[in-house]
């Protein structure tokens, strides 16, 4: 990585350069004065950098030098499927019939856009088992909100408005139960059991009249199956509750098992993680909802219909939908890759990138857990947790050790997640590595185990090599400084 | 099959089951119950190679007229504005985009640096005193400000101008109902908010007032005004604004706001039917720690050299769960790089006069439009959209415009039953004189 203090670009900026190019005026001019009232017009312009194009890219390239990405280096960033983003899904979404078309278009004239977007919303509706799928929502945790809402609407409508308890696994992402929240409910946390799975007696214990639903994923954040889903989806609909399923770690059970067979009433999507989004350096996303057919009345307006005659159309008349969760329809150039990587890979290419994802991960985790402490032990699906227990006690933490593995140009596992593991470091592979990178990873952390024993220092005091060395995160947040503000004089 | 995103060979896959100490790779599937082993193949389309993928969705894609070929006057909350072509080459670096969220600050002085970069640029923008990383879209960016004034106020009422865009309002709607709050509509008047409407209904109960800025009909709102009177009911003034407006409107951090949010999409990001965008979420300090999403902050490393990380998470689902500010969990960083490339090349001049410039020529086709015999119901100031009424239904006179290779603008009367025949045409910096000339005559032909 580039090795040098880099400026800010407003620290680049200097009077009267531009980086610009308008078209002539060819209208007749106004004073302001003439068109605003006054007070109207701003008096301070706005401090934004004044610097040329060539500077401008070089800041920018510089900036990139100093970021790591999947085509940077291999990321095992448990949870979040860091997968090889294809190239050719950044050429079709920039095609200028998806890229440069208006959400507000009369429909006649973007049947393309929409026939698109619905051959995606009958391709999620096979891989999840649902009935019917809305591309709305703009990211995970938004289509965890947009379906807890809909099963609110669905219990109201029922007139089991009294129903306001989420049940939430110990080992769930944090964003399950701050969507219940955000939706209107109170969350109850089900405890794990020794083998890493929801216990069945704890769950059975906290459901009642007030359950409206319980959120899972499966694979659960140990990277484990839960082998009793169909007796917890009998459980909570025993008492009248929905079954929700978190579609972050769906990589694992493609053509494998279908939530919608599982026993799932809705599920979300995160197409960033399965279908390639790519992640952008945290966004943006994709996050849609599949539903059975009891929730369908409640999906978010509009719904995408094909009409009889064969064309698309956008459906309003739905009386009891909860409303529009986002502007327009979705982040619809997320979905235009998702698309093409689904088109990419067809039937037969999605069920071998979940074997390879399996494999890949079971691979990993049995030639580490010599190494390394594993506190399940059995077959994981996509992704497996280790414990950095055993260093901890040699006075090396996980957090020293995901440093340590940046010096080996590794983005490190997902760490202290999930809670319920002591030092947890959460791996997650992906099918798109070759055996020589997960060969090389392995070799490394082995490396870093044995420094642990032999020179503890290194792995304390990594990372070595990258541009900057541990940040002062207490000072970042004691004194919080969210701008830049030029130093006068 | 062998895949060209799959690079096991068959032998890898041989060694690498030996190692796990496994016969075939199904065994590793055997803690799915058999009575839900999902069986055989999606009965999804068939793969597809790659040239023969990219014609098919080149053909796809050409069966929509898009605002590259054709001139577009539609813009009501997504506009058709000069893109910097360096935008698309700095965010198609494959290290901003196949990374994600910088979790190892390490590794990710690049992202957290420009995210830095781009909350200082909204800041500077909007007159306040800070901004988040980005948000999903100015829709949401509005519904999580409306959450936030309530939970800081502890009152349950929102009053929403109907001079917002109207999927705003109901994208904040859906998120109030499930926060239980109330939402009560500030009808307009010549349009604008109508400030006597407003001191009517505002009260003690009330948390926020929102309006828009420029509003969706184009006109500037009197901010200081509907902020005072926000404030003398001891609730938060929350104003959604076009980020270029603010080139060269007084920016709503000196009107009073307490938080403005709004859409960067203007700044270098294409209309891409939809999303995705970049909104943006700014503020006082006084709320900074009830912030929605993600926020970066300086300090040092270890040797005292700058820095830059995620900072003040405490407020975050990982870690607070359900007691979070807000569920999001992702920004729109890879949109708000686009928006702080494209503000840098506009840079401070080119910001104004990319504004003045939708002022002027929107100045000029309001005043070819009632040359032409057009009515233009509202008269006070606009920034680049203008209402003009019309003998004939609006989307008869957009379908045959759209013949002309002209797309029409936004027909007022599918969200305002009071204006049916009215339409909203917006002019950008992009439309030329002789563009906007074609489109009076036009209107005009097909209004007769």
């Amino acid at each position: 990585m580039h090795n040098e203090n880099q400026s800010l670009i407003f620290e680049l900026s200097k009077e009267g350069r531009v980086g610009y190019s308008l078209p002539a005026l060819d209208v007749p001019d106004f004073d302001l004065s003439e068109l605003l009232p006054e007070g109207f017009v701003r008096q301070e312009a706005a401090e934004l950098p004044e610097v040329a194009e060539l500077d401008i890219m070089r800041h920018y390239t510089a900036l990139s030098r100093r970021n790591h990405g999947v085509d940077s280096g291999f990321y095992p960033l448990g949870s979040c499927t860091m997968k090889y983003n294809p190239k050719i899904n950044e050429t079709v979404a920039r095609l200028s019939g998806f890229a440069n078309i208006h959400p507000l278009q009369d429909e006649t004239t973007v049947q393309g856009a929409m026939e698109l977007l619905y051959d995606l919303q009958t391709s999620l509706v096979e891989i999840t088992g649902m009935d019917e799928v809305t591309l709305q929502p703009a990211a995970g945790a938004h289509g965890e909100w947009t379906a807890l809402m809909m099963i609110r609407a669905f219990h109201e409508a029922n007139g089991e408005g009294h129903r306001n308890k989420v049940i939430v696994p110990d080992s769930a992402h944090g964003t399950n139960p701050a969507s219940a929240s955000v939706a209107g409910f109170e969350t109850i946390t089900v405890k794990s059991n020794e083998e890493g799975l929801v216990d069945l007696e704890d769950l059975r214990r906290v459901v009642g009249e007030d359950t409206a639903a319980l959120m899972l994923t499966n694979p659960n954040t140990l990277g484990l199956f839960e082998e009793n889903i169909l007796e917890m989806a009998e459980i909570i609909h025993g008492v009248g509750g929905k079954v929700y399923y978190d579609g972050a770690n769906l990589n694992a059970v493609m053509s494998k098992a279908r939530p919608g067979d599982m026993g799932f009433d809705c599920v979300h999507l995160n197409l960033h993680k399965t279908f390639t989004g790519p992640h952008g350096g945290g966004g943006p996303g994709s996050g849609p909802v599949g539903v059975k057919a009891d929730l369908i009345p409640f999906l978010p307006k509009p719904v995408l219909v094909k009409k009889e005659d064969g064309s698309f159309h956008f459906d309003y008349n739905r009386p009891q939908s909860i409303g529009r969760v986002k502007p327009y329809y979705g982040n619809f150039g997320i979905n235009v890759r998702a698309y093409t990587y689904i088109r990419t890979m067809g039937p037969q290419g999605l069920k071998e990138v979940t074997e390879y994802a399996v494999l890949n991960a079971n691979y990993m985790m049995r030639r580490l857990e010599q190494y390394f402490d594993l506190p399940y032990n059995r077959h994981c699906k996509h992704e497996f947790v280790l414990s950095g227990r055993r260093q901890k006690k040699l006075g090396v933490r996980t957090l020293d050790i995901a440093k340590r593995l940046l010096d080996f140009g590794y983005h490190p596992p997902t760490i202290y997640f999930p809670l319920n593991v002591e030092e947890g470091m959460m791996i997650e592979p992906t099918e798109t590595e070759s055996k020589e990178t997960l060969d090389a990873f392995i070799d490394a952390m082995i490396q870093i185990a044995r420094e642990t024993e032999e020179n503890p220092s290194i792995v304390q005091e990594a990372p070595h090599t990258t541009v900057i060395s541990r940040l002062d995160e207490t000072r970042a947040a004691r004194t919080p400084i969210l701008r830049y503000t030029k130093i006068e004089g | 099959m062998v895949h060209r995103y799959l690079p096991m060979t068959e032998q890898d896959k041989k060694d690498m089951l030996a190692t796990i100490g496994v016969e075939s790779v199904n065994e590793l599937f055997s803690d799915i119950p058999e009575s839900v082993h999902f069986q055989g193949l999606y009965n999804i389309k068939e793969a597809k190679s790659e040239s023969a993928l990219l014609k098919e969705l080149k053909q796809l894609a050409a069966k929509n007229k898009d605002t590259e070929t054709n001139v577009s006057f539609l813009g009501a909350g997504i506009y058709n504005h000069y893109k910097p072509v360096i935008v698309d080459h700095v965010i198609s670096r494959s290290e901003f985009y196949t990374a994600y969220t910088p979790y190892q600050p390490e590794i990710s002085q690049g992202e957290l640096q420009a995210i830095f970069e781009f909350q200082t640029m909204i800041a500077e923008l909007t007159g306040m005193d800070l901004a988040n990383s980005s948000m999903y879209d100015g829709g949401t960016s509005l519904a999580e400000a409306g959450m936030l004034a309530a939970g800081h106020t502890r009152r349950k009422k929102l009053l929403v101008s109907d001079a917002i865009h109207s999927e705003y309002r109901d994208v904040v709607a859906t998120y109030a109902y499930g926060q239980s709050i109330e939402i009560v509509n500030i009808p307009t008047k010549n349009g604008v908010t109508d400030i006597d409407q407003l001191k009517e209904l505002i009260d003690d109960n009330t948390a926020a007032v929102m309006v828009q800025y420029p509003n969706f009909f184009g006109q500037i709102e009197d901010l200081q005004v509907i902020g005072d009177i926000a404030h003398e009911a001891k609730g938060l003034f929350i104003v959604s604004a076009n980020p270029l407006a603010l080139g060269i409107l007084t920016p709503p951090g000196k009107l009073g706001a307490d938080i403005t949010v709004g859409d960067a999409q203007v700044f270098g990001i294409p209309e891409s039917f939809g999303g995705p965008y970049c909104g943006y979420f700014a503020t006082t300090t006084k709320l900074m720690r009830k912030v929605p999403g993600r926020l970066v902050g300086e300090t040092v490393d270890q040797e005292g050299r700058r820095g830059y990380v995620l900072t003040l998470q405490a407020r975050e689902q990982h870690i607070r769960r359900e007691k979070a500010t807000s569920n999001i969990c992702s920004n729109q960083a890879l949109l708000a790089l686009a928006a702080s490339v494209a503000i840098t090349a506009l840079g401070k001049k080119g910001v104004q006069d990319m504004a003045k410039q939708n002022i002027v020529k929107t100045r000029y086709a309001k005043n070819a439009f009632e040359a032409a015999g057009f009515t233009v119901p509202f008269q006070g100031a606009h920034f680049n959209e203008i209402v003009v009424k019309t003998n004939k239904a609006v989307n008869e006179i957009n379908k045959q415009l759209i013949q002309d290779g002209i797309i029409g603008g936004f027909d007022l009367g599918t969200v305002y039953p009071e204006l049916q025949n009215h339409v909203l045409i917006a002019v950008t910096e992009l439309r030329t004189k002789e563009e906007i000339d074609a489109l009076v005559e036009k209107m005009g032909a097909y209004n007769a």
